[in-house]
């Protein structure tokens, strides 16, 4: 047994996509090197602010807007993110993608979806697209204060569920929730919801959703 | 970040440090001699009868009488298959399917068999568990351990009824090092059985993390069913072992030509087999004076790490194995913080959510009555045979940077008086 510090050249070759580099290269300098983050908030004049997520589900992102009044075009946006390399990428590509150029104006930055986020940063794997979903979340909510603040209490939209098992209260988002968080089965819902316990006759709607989620998120099977 | 120089060391192929030897160690060189005539020289299957298969049958013998000699058992009571997660479904779908109707004949057809186990079980463990509760197989028991997260006897004592069939507990805990007092639940178990003139309950315990740190005696210990590996033992992967201790009835889970006393068909892995005798003969000749080096290193990284505001150690303090560090730093995110490290040339683990493939966060740090928050920010760093002075040094001087870095970006705060 010679030197073993030598890399040695094998015969099989690692996969394109596997594993060598889990996060693409825009990912890690997102990551490592996040832009617009919040340094210092003392002094920081938002126009809106807002915040999802709780540290006990593993991600909370804050994000602080400062809007063109006239235009109504987002100016500035900072931000600040508890959570893994996916979340912290995905805020910072986020406030890039909703300041560039002339800055996205309100309409536009309401309907920016996880998915154009993933895009921009070259994919995520797939059992971290989860972790990039609440910074549009976040976004509305600091666009939901904003016009709060203006008194356009017209233009806020709140998001509701739709109550699926009528015992347990659970709604659609609770499902969608449980899929982002990789639950792939029933079973795998059921033990992070109990869905279905006490209400068993929307078992069969509980799948469907399950299977239109994987489908959203993860792409056909 | 403040620059400071990389390792120059190399560790699974990069430069770096490897801290995750819980996860994996690195083979031994001997080990891998000890394998190599069985690949191309000695490729016989044990079970002909020509002279190339005696001798691979041959050695087969060897391996298990020097497994056996560490473990204080017998070489017939060795059961090899693929691995700890292998073995650990082995034990346990083994006792339930073969339990069964002996206990419908005791308690009446709808009799269904009980388990105890921890909280803070392997999911090698867990999931069979959980999957056969699910289904309605059996009943299940999970122990919450004590904040220090070691299991009390009394409460798995407490919790034996006349329809438990087994007990599996870990010997060492994977995540936060802590060590099971298995010798006195076996006691316990034992003396149970007397009382009631019972066979059952089984005692199995997991000692895939044990090996190479601890006693492995199967009479001091009083299990029926231990299970080991190669991976962690410096040696090969795909390799582990059920002890399966005589008179105790176990059904098999995988059928064909019966080798391994018909309880785990499959033309033995001879190559493996090889390496696991040599890796845990090596492990355990030298595991009480690597014990006492690795103490040293891992309780100088603690105090080190501990010395970062807002952190908490996980896990007992000494009751735990020689090479395990496990340290929740709050309002920051493991995954995060595994990932610069690994920037920085360190190669450790996380309790995240976010590392897993299920999503949620470590179920053992959970266990300890420690909050999500301190389940996300886990750090576990396990040392092994390469780990130096130096090495931890390095870690405790890289480490305060990377956690003042993403306590910048984070907006959470929390109240350590809440903790």
């Amino acid at each position: 047994m010679k030197d073993d510090n030598k890399q040695k050249q094998v015969d099989i070759k690692p996969a394109k996509n596997g594993g060598a580099s889990f996060y693409s290269e825009i990912v890690k300098e997102h990551f490592f090197h996040p832009k617009n983050f919040m340094e210092d908030e003392t002094g920081y004049e938002a126009d809106g602010q807002g915040m999802v997520g709780s540290p006990a589900c593993g991600d909370v992102m804050r994000v602080w807007i400062k809007v063109d009044r006239q235009t109504k075009r987002i100016k500035d946006l900072k931000w600040k993110t508890f959570g893994c390399a996916s979340a912290i990428a995905a805020t910072s590509m986020m406030s890039v993608m909703v300041t560039e150029g002339e800055g996205m104006t309100l309409e536009e930055a309401r309907v920016l979806r996880p998915q154009d986020i993933t895009e921009r940063l070259h994919g995520l794997p797939v059992r971290k697209i989860h972790c990039s979903v609440l910074g549009d979340k976040a976004l509305r909510s600091a666009i939901n204060d904003y016009y709060r603040k203006m008194g356009e209490t017209d233009k806020i939209e709140i998001e509701s569920g739709r109550v699926i098992d009528k015992v347990l209260k659970i709604t659609d988002h609770d499902i969608e929730e449980a899929v982002l968080d990789g639950a792939v089965s029933l079973e795998d819902v059921q033990r992070k919801t109990k869905v279905g316990t006490g209400d068993p006759s929307c078992i069969p709607e509980v799948e469907q959703l399950i299977r239109f989620y994987r489908e959203k998120y993860f792409g056909a099977e | 970040m403040k620059k400071v120089k990389k390792n120059e060391k190399k560790s699974g192929g990069v430069a770096g440090i490897y801290m995750d030897h819980a996860a994996t160690t690195p083979m031994d060189k001997k080990v891998i001699e000890a394998m190599m005539p069985f690949f191309d020289v000695h490729y016989g299957n044990p079970s002909s009868l020509h002279a190339p298969g005696q001798i691979a049958a041959g050695v087969l013998a060897g391996a298990r009488e020097s497994i056996a000699k560490h473990l204080n058992a017998h070489a017939d009571e060795m059961i090899f298959c693929s691995g700890g997660t292998e073995s650990d479904n082995l034990a346990i779908m083994g006792v339930v399917n073969s339990v069964k109707a002996e206990l419908c004949k005791k308690f009446g057809k709808n009799a269904v068999p009980h388990i105890i186990t921890s909280a803070i079980e392997h999911p090698a463990v867990l999931e069979p568990l959980l999957k056969l509760e699910y289904k309605g197989l059996i009943k299940l028991t999970q122990i919450e351990p004590a904040s220090n997260g070691i299991v009390s006897v009394k409460d798995v004592q407490n919790a034996i009824t006349d329809q438990t069939v087994l007990v599996t507990i870990m010997y060492a805990n994977n995540e936060i090092g802590t060590i099971q007092p298995i010798a006195e639940i076996g006691k316990a178990i034992l003396k149970y059985r007397k009382q009631s003139d019972s066979v059952y309950p089984y005692f199995h315990s997991d000692a895939c993390q044990a090996a190479g740190y601890l006693d492995l005696n199967v009479e001091k210990l009083h299990v029926d069913l231990l299970t080991l590996n190669g991976g962690k033992i410096y040696g090969p992967k795909g390799i582990g072992l059920l002890f399966v201790r005589r008179g105790v009835k176990i059904e098999p889970q995988i059928l064909g030509g019966g080798q391994e006393r018909r309880i785990r068909s499959g033309t033995e892995n001879v190559p493996g087999i090889a390496g696991l005798a040599k890796a845990l003969d090596m492990a355990q000749n030298k595991r009480e004076k690597e014990s006492a080096r690795l103490v040293k290193l891992r309780d100088r990284l603690m105090n080190g790490l501990l010395k970062i505001e807002k952190s908490r150690l996980n896990g007992d303090e000494k009751m735990r194995l020689p090479n395990n560090v496990n340290i929740s730093f709050m309002d920051i995110e493991g995954e995060a913080a595994m990932l610069y490290l690994d920037a920085k040339g360190v190669y450790c683990s996380t309790g995240s959510a976010c590392a897993s493939t299920s999503l949620d966060p470590s179920h053992v740090i959970l266990a300890l009555g420690m909050s999500y928050e301190a389940a996300h920010g886990s750090l576990r760093f396990t040392l092994g045979q390469s780990t130096t002075m130096k090495d931890i040094d390095y870690v405790i001087k890289v480490m305060p940077e990377i956690v003042k870095r993403l306590r910048a970006i984070s907006p959470v705060s929390l109240d350590m008086t809440r903790f």
